[in-house]
């Protein structure tokens, strides 16, 4: 099969952030980055995929700056064939410009598979996959906790709020990954040193004008937390107290 | 003034909360642009319609009734197909999606569909100018994001919880849509709704949530935290992803980035450490309380009261003081 993964470079969550000075975007200094979570997933189910079957070609492809290489070459020392780096000054908030710049790499790319994460965990939006799927007309199902694919059609399960369901689709499509499916390898030694050399496109982004921006950032307001009102069982009768006239939700 | 559609979405034969939640919304925002009508999209197999009485308690002028035998279950490319067409033919200012799975899933097809952008998972949003400002919480819940959407309709999901349902009474006229696509013609198929338990009350909707981690210790004294739940009468039981990952609770029970996001009035974390990707699905919660055995857990940072113990100690006798309380209240 050839599969395309989708991958947005993204600062790892295990931080305090600051917002930068222009006070519409995270001050990038001294943060982490890496591939998104769910990003990862995918490309551990192309890489699985593709290993079940035997042969076929695996692309990643970032819409980003420069940094995303390093990315895109990280994906790469995990098996992944090649990658096309969609080159823009930044990562728009509108997902539609980024799924325009990735349909217009991926139109006639001959895929069967075109794989995202359920979302990007910076943007927490949700949206670059199925609307990629559109523009593409291509079959989609999203957030897939569990994918199969036989005979040139694919299996899918999605969780919903205290349910789920199944799907069946017929290839190529676009399928979102959620977690659950798979954990991502860790990349070898040997799949580091082979990545170095693995191909890297570099090519415009057709991101198109976009209409969604951000116009402010704050921190949500601090929990005063952190008020520790006793020890064992014999603090449940202040706790108990506390959530009747202080909480009033007793 | 502006007319504005509302997705009611549903499951199997039910109308769903949040259904009620857009209608709300899209109420808001028609009211915020001199008043224009509320129209509720309702699609789902024959005897769907009931539910339009409803749509019109909280909003809605005119209900817009899709019934098709094929549309038992939910059909992306059906719902998407309809959506889109009945959003360019109503001349919509904007379309009101759940930031819910079901229109997490549809409401970014419908707008591509369209070639106009979105916005996701909104917690506010407010007509400004030619635009719509909205409020959306990114990296985790840490940064909260003013964001502008221009460009006509607006296609926006508006997070569970965010925008409480609020009676509202119009006329909720009928008026019949036949499905933009033929459901036997869609290419994905769903097969199956696996129903959890139905008889349970949703995360979404409870006033309280009582969510168990690791510190629990073994799956069957999750009990405790039912026990509790039971006797508050009003809650739902989450869990983290660690004991989701070992099978202890279903995956529809995690609370977190990847599961869940809540807001109750009440948020019981028992045996929990509170790592940022829990805390990311319940720190909008009101009041938050913590039972851990460690008093260095992060869980406490966040907590507005917090006991240092064993949960399993401390459990059946807030279970007993609760149920002292209820009795007395
Ligand atoms: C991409 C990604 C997404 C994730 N998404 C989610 C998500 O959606 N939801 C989620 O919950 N997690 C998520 N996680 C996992 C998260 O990082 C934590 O691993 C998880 O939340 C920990 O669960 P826990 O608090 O139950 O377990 P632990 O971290 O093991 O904590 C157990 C706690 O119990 C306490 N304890 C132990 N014994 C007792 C006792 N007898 N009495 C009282 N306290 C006791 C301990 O002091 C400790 O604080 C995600 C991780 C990743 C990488
Ligand atoms: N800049 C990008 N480059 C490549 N893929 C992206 C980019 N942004 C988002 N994606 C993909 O789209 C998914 C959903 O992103 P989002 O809609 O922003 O939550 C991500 O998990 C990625 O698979």
């Amino acid at each position: 099969m050839k599969i395309a993964v989708c991958i947005k470079r993204v600062a790892d969550m295990e931080t305090r952030f600051k917002i930068a000075s222009d006070g519409v975007s995270v001050d990038e200094t001294g943060l982490k980055f890496d591939i998104g979570d769910f990003d990862g997933y995918a490309a551990e189910v192309a890489l699985q995929l593709n290993e079940k079957e035997g042969k076929g070609e695996i692309v990643a492809i970032s819409v980003g700056p420069d940094v995303v290489q390093e990315t895109l070459r990280k994906a790469m020392s995990m098996g992944i064939d090649r990658a096309v780096q969609l080159k823009a000054d930044k990562v728009p908030v509108d997902g539609l410009a980024i799924a325009r710049a990735l349909a217009a790499e991926l139109k006639d790319g001959g895929y069967d598979l075109i794989l995202f994460g359920r979302m990007a965990v910076d943007s927490a939006n949700q949206t670059v996959g199925p609307m990629t799927a559109e523009l593409l007309g291509l079959p989609c199902v999203t957030a897939a906790s569990k994918l199969e694919i036989a005979n040139g059609r694919g299996t899918a399960r999605r969780e919903l709020e205290g349910a789920a369901e199944i799907l069946e689709f017929p290839l190529p499509a676009v399928v979102t990954i959620d977690e659950g499916i798979a954990r991502p390898r860790y990349p070898s030694l040997k799949g580091i040193m082979a990545a170095k050399k693995k191909p890297l496109e570099v090519k415009p982004a057709q991101l198109g004008e976009p209409h969604l921006t951000v116009t402010a950032m704050a921190l949500p307001p601090e929990r005063t937390g952190g008020r520790i009102i006793g020890e064992g069982p014999a603090a449940v009768p202040e706790l108990v107290r506390l959530l009747q006239t202080e909480a009033k939700v007793l | 003034m502006a007319n504005v559609l509302a997705f009611a979405e549903t499951r199997g034969a039910e109308l769903r909360k949040v259904a009620l939640e857009a209608v709300t919304a899209a109420r808001q925002l028609a009211d915020a642009t001199g008043g224009g009508e509320v129209h509720a999209l309702l699609m789902g197999a024959p005897g769907i319609a009931s539910h339009a009485a409803a749509l019109g308690a909280h909003g809605a002028d005119v209900v817009l009734v899709v019934e098709h035998p094929g549309l038992a279950l939910y059909s992306p490319e059906v719902a998407a197909a309809t959506a889109a067409e009945r959003t360019r033919s109503g001349g919509y200012r904007a379309a009101i999606f759940s930031a819910s799975a079901r229109g997490k899933d549809l409401a970014p097809r419908v707008a591509a569909k369209l070639g106009v952008s979105m916005a996701s998972d909104v917690t506010s949003l407010e007509p400004n100018g030619d635009a719509i400002v909205v409020r959306h919480p990114t990296y985790t819940g840490k940064i909260i994001a003013t964001l502008r959407l221009t460009g006509t309709p607006a296609i926006i999901t508006v997070r569970p919880g965010a925008v409480p349902p609020a009676p509202n009474a119009r006329a909720g006229r009928v008026g019949r849509v036949a499905p933009a696509l033929d459901p036997a013609a869609a290419r994905v198929v769903p097969k199956e709704l696996v129903q959890g338990n139905t008889a349970k009350l949703d995360l979404g909707e409870a006033p309280v949530i009582v969510s168990g981690g690791r510190g629990l210790k073994a799956p069957e004294n999750f009990r405790l935290v039912e026990e509790l739940a039971a006797a508050f009468g009003n809650a739902a039981v989450g869990a983290t992803r660690a004991v989701t990952d070992d099978g202890w609770r279903p995956h529809s029970d995690q609370i977190g980035q990847t599961g869940r996001l809540v807001s109750p009035d009440l948020y019981i974390a028992c045996g929990i450490s509170g790592a940022i990707q829990h805390l990311a699905g319940m720190r909008t919660s009101k009041t938050i309380v913590a039972i851990n055995k460690d008093k260095d857990a992060p869980i406490f940072k966040i907590a507005d009261y917090g006991i240092v113990g064993d949960v399993l100690e401390v459990l059946p006798v807030l279970t007993e003081a609760v149920k002292k309380a209820k009795q007395n209240g």
